[in-house]
């Protein structure tokens, strides 16, 4: 009798171990194993059925970009599905990992690296006219020598000013900051009631602009080695910090905003430090805000800023990747990209696009002009956690040492990059 | 379900062996056959799928089970690296720790000592209105935990309404959801200790210091919020045991003349130690996993201390793609768990003998 009740226990057990298998053996695993990053698949004859997997900040971008789609389908005879994805990255690994990824997805270039490194794409540098891109760009989405996604769009910081708040302090055009100095005293000048002079996010991708100011950066050039600890980064980081201990800039999250543009709508702060986003944010939260759009000052080298940028990646098990790579040189030509700054705000990736987009936009000066001297994200796979922990500890820059604080992320850092 | 499945076994043993009951072992099994494979198709064997990924370095690029080169297995790489190799994961890893152990610590014995003290006062038979503090009580519990830490965002903002309540007393509020100062920290900062030198020693690559530090002022919102919520829950299994005490035991201490205090403590509680076991079981359980609260306040900020290993092993597959990491991650929680619930299920024991 016992036996008997072990005997179908074991076979419950073996069904449900079973079940499962079958229902993973099914799916994409199959075509995946042959195709590595590198191999070109024949371009399948027939009409394609792609998927497009974006980050959307809003319906306006998601019609933009369904429509540009719609349209590459119908000229060439295929069909394309664009989804939002709530949470991009989530939605990326559980294609991944389950096998079927998207094939063309949106791409934070701080993921470059990683997604390059686990062979998650199909790089397309070799098909796509990397000249036509703006050069900043394109040293940004290379690893291993290797464009491995055609640039989408990009941003840079610059400062924005509160008119209203500017005039009322008494300042003029001439007292648009040139350098450090001037920025610590216009800072000081705005600095009344609730109202902080500057207010930005408390995080590396906004603080770092003092350290390109410095002449510093955290990583080398090709991004192989750490250059945290050197001289100019605590340089750059202790002006920063000069000015939160005057109070004169503050973090968002001191004023109870969830970044700086919020601050800025608020009138809790009277400049802040952001990129070409902050106007759809303007526009539709403070249309009667009115604000002014300046370069970054410059720092003992010169004039220094951050870019920010995303690319489209094409899955490396995509079984269209041809057709993936034609849907993506459409929707980085000249005309595409220009819809889309259109539709949401964005700056186009190509040289010709941001010509356009600066003659049609003269009030984005500032942010094209940083395209010229801008340094672009962090790619290195690994470094992600790294300089989020950097993050927490700048949270606590006001009253933390500048010099341990980048010693801490060298170190960090190195055990990162070596892997 | 137990008791379809318990029946017929206790028969079969009765008869000892007889053929004639073979039918209801089978049909048992029919029975629960259903949940047996809902069970195991949704329960028990992703977690057996996810104890294997815990031990590859699976890149998240097509299925973990074929092996070669997307899963390669590293043995207990994934485990031993979170204590021994010394580095940002480590360190990371060893906060969220030290922040999940405070939380319990605080949350567990409060949210008990709460529920049974609430539940005692409900279930006095001279209270009038009891419904009403039943539903009051319970309220929180039933609704979403998401829903419940934006509110508490708000209320506890720098210029919330908790500050602006302190504000009327002349107390200027902390930055509560901004604050990283730990409160132990904060103990020792009032008796002037700053960082002392007997603290240096590094314990599992964080100075002792950091492990004293105490939970973090954002961290106490989310306990305070935790204990808020969960009581509900736990007023209503001490009610529960509470209507189920036999009334002549109470009668007869009442004859012996037993204070109440001493009804309470020599009478009350000693017959409500299953209730209490099973609350500090689930309070622990709970608390070890704490997750939304993390995701919604922005993931361990301020500074890391609100930080706990569930966040990190979400974070960890999910963000960063090193999935044998976060599945190794979730592991060891569920080992400190039952290590915990063990302990205490003797602690209990003991004091039964």
């Amino acid at each position: 009798m016992q036996r008997t009740r072990r005997t179908i226990g074991i076979i419950a057990l073996g069904t449900m171990a079973t079940l499962p298998l079958a229902a993973c053996g099914g799916g994409g695993f199959d075509n995946g194993a042959g195709s590595g990053s590198t191999g070109t698949q024949a371009a399948a004859s027939g009409p394609a059925k792609l998927s497009v997997l974006i980050g959307s900040s809003g319906d306006a971008e998601t019609k933009a970009v369904t429509d540009a789609a719609n349209a590459w389908a119908k000229k060439t005879g295929n069909a394309v599905t664009v989804t939002a994805a709530a949470d991009l990255a989530v939605e990326l690994g559980k294609g991944f990992s389950g096998g079927t990824p998207a094939d063309v997805f949106y791409l934070d270039a701080a993921k470059v690296g990683t997604y390059a490194q686990k062979n998650y794409l199909y790089s397309d540098g070799d098909q796509v006219d990397s000249a036509s891109y703006v050069p900043s760009l394109v040293k940004t989405f290379t690893y291993d020598g290797k464009l491995q996604c055609a640039p989408k769009d990009f941003s840079t910081l610059a400062l924005v000013i509160n008119t209203d708040a500017w005039t009322k302090a008494g300042l003029t055009d001439a007292d648009i900051p040139k350098d450090w100095a001037g920025l610590e005293s216009v800072a000081k000048k705005l600095t009344t009631g609730s109202q902080t002079g500057l207010v930005i996010n408390g995080e590396w991708a906004r603080l770092g602009v003092w350290l390109r100011q410095a002449g510093g950066w955290l990583v080398s050039d090709d991004q192989k080695s750490m250059t945290a600890s050197d001289a100019k980064n605590v340089e750059g980081l202790t002006e920063a910090q000069k000015m939160l201990k005057a109070g004169t800039l503050k973090y968002a999250k001191q004023v109870d905003a969830g970044w700086g543009g919020e601050a800025l709508i608020k009138g809790k702060a009277a400049m802040t430090i952001e990129g070409n986003w902050i106007k759809g944010a303007l526009a539709k939260d403070a249309p009667d805000l009115k604000t002014k759009v300046v370069e970054l000052p410059a720092g003992p080298a010169g004039k220094g800023t951050l870019m920010f940028t995303n690319c489209w990646g094409i899955a490396g098990k995509s079984a269209n990747q041809a057709k993936a790579v034609d849907l993506v040189k459409y929707l980085t030509q000249t005309d595409t990209e220009m819809g889309f700054a259109k539709a949401f705000g964005v700056m186009p990736s190509t040289t010709e696009g941001i010509k356009q987009y600066a003659t049609t936009y003269p009030a984005d000066e500032a942010f094209v002009k940083g395209a010229d001297y801008g340094t672009g994200p962090i790619i290195a796979p690994g470094m992600d956690a790294v300089l989020s922990d950097f993050n927490t500890k700048l949270e606590g820059l006001a009253n933390g040492d500048p010099k341990a604080i980048l010693d801490q992320l060298q170190k960090n850092g190195e055990a990162a990059l070596k892997g | 379900m137990a008791s379809t499945t318990t029946a017929p076994r206790r028969r079969v043993r009765a008869a000892s062996g007889g053929g004639v009951n073979a039918g209801h072992t089978l049909a048992g099994w029919l029975f629960t056959a259903p949940m047996i494979v809902i069970l195991g198709l949704f329960l028990v064997f992703p977690i057996l799928m996810a104890l294997y990924v815990s031990f590859t370095s699976w890149n998240g690029n097509g299925s973990p089970f074929q092996g070669g080169a997307n899963a390669p297995l590293v043995g207990l790489r994934n485990y031993t690296d979170l204590f021994t190799r010394d580095g940002l994961m480590r360190q990371t890893f060893m906060q969220s720790i030290g922040n999940t152990f405070y939380y319990v610590l605080f949350v567990v014995p409060l949210q008990t000592i709460t529920a049974l003290g609430l539940a005692l006062i409900v279930n006095n038979k001279f209270l009038k209105g009891k419904g009403f503090f039943r539903t009051a009580f319970y309220f929180p519990s039933v609704t979403s935990s998401i829903a419940i830490t934006t509110v508490f965002l708000f209320l506890f903002g720098n210029s919330g309404a908790v500050n602006a309540f302190l504000g009327l007393f002349g107390i200027h509020g902390p930055a509560w959801f901004s604050d990283p100062r730990g409160l132990f920290h904060l103990a020792f900062g009032a008796f002037g200790i700053d960082n002392p030198g007997w603290a240096q020693a590094d314990v599992l690559g964080r100075s002792l210091w950091e492990w004293l530090s105490g939970p973090s002022v954002a961290m106490m919102v989310l306990i305070f919020l935790a204990i808020w919520t969960t009581t509900g829950t736990f007023i209503l299994m001490f009610l529960a045991a509470l209507q189920d005490l036999p009334e002549d035991v109470e009668e007869a201490a009442a004859l012996d003349g037993a204070t109440s205090w001493q009804k309470l403590r020599f009478v009350t509680i000693p017959q409500l130690r299953p209730s209490i076991f099973l609350v500090t079981t689930l309070g622990l359980i709970g608390t070890w996993q704490v997750f939304d609260q993390v995701y919604v306040t922005g993931g361990g900020q301020p500074g890391g201390t609100t930080l706990t290993p569930a966040y990190l092993s979400y974070g960890q597959s999910f963000e960063e793609f090193e999935y044998g990491q976060g599945t190794a991650i979730a592991f060891i929680i569920f080992l400190i768990i039952v290590a915990l619930t063990w302990l205490q299920r003797r602690f209990l024991a003991e004091r039964e003998g």
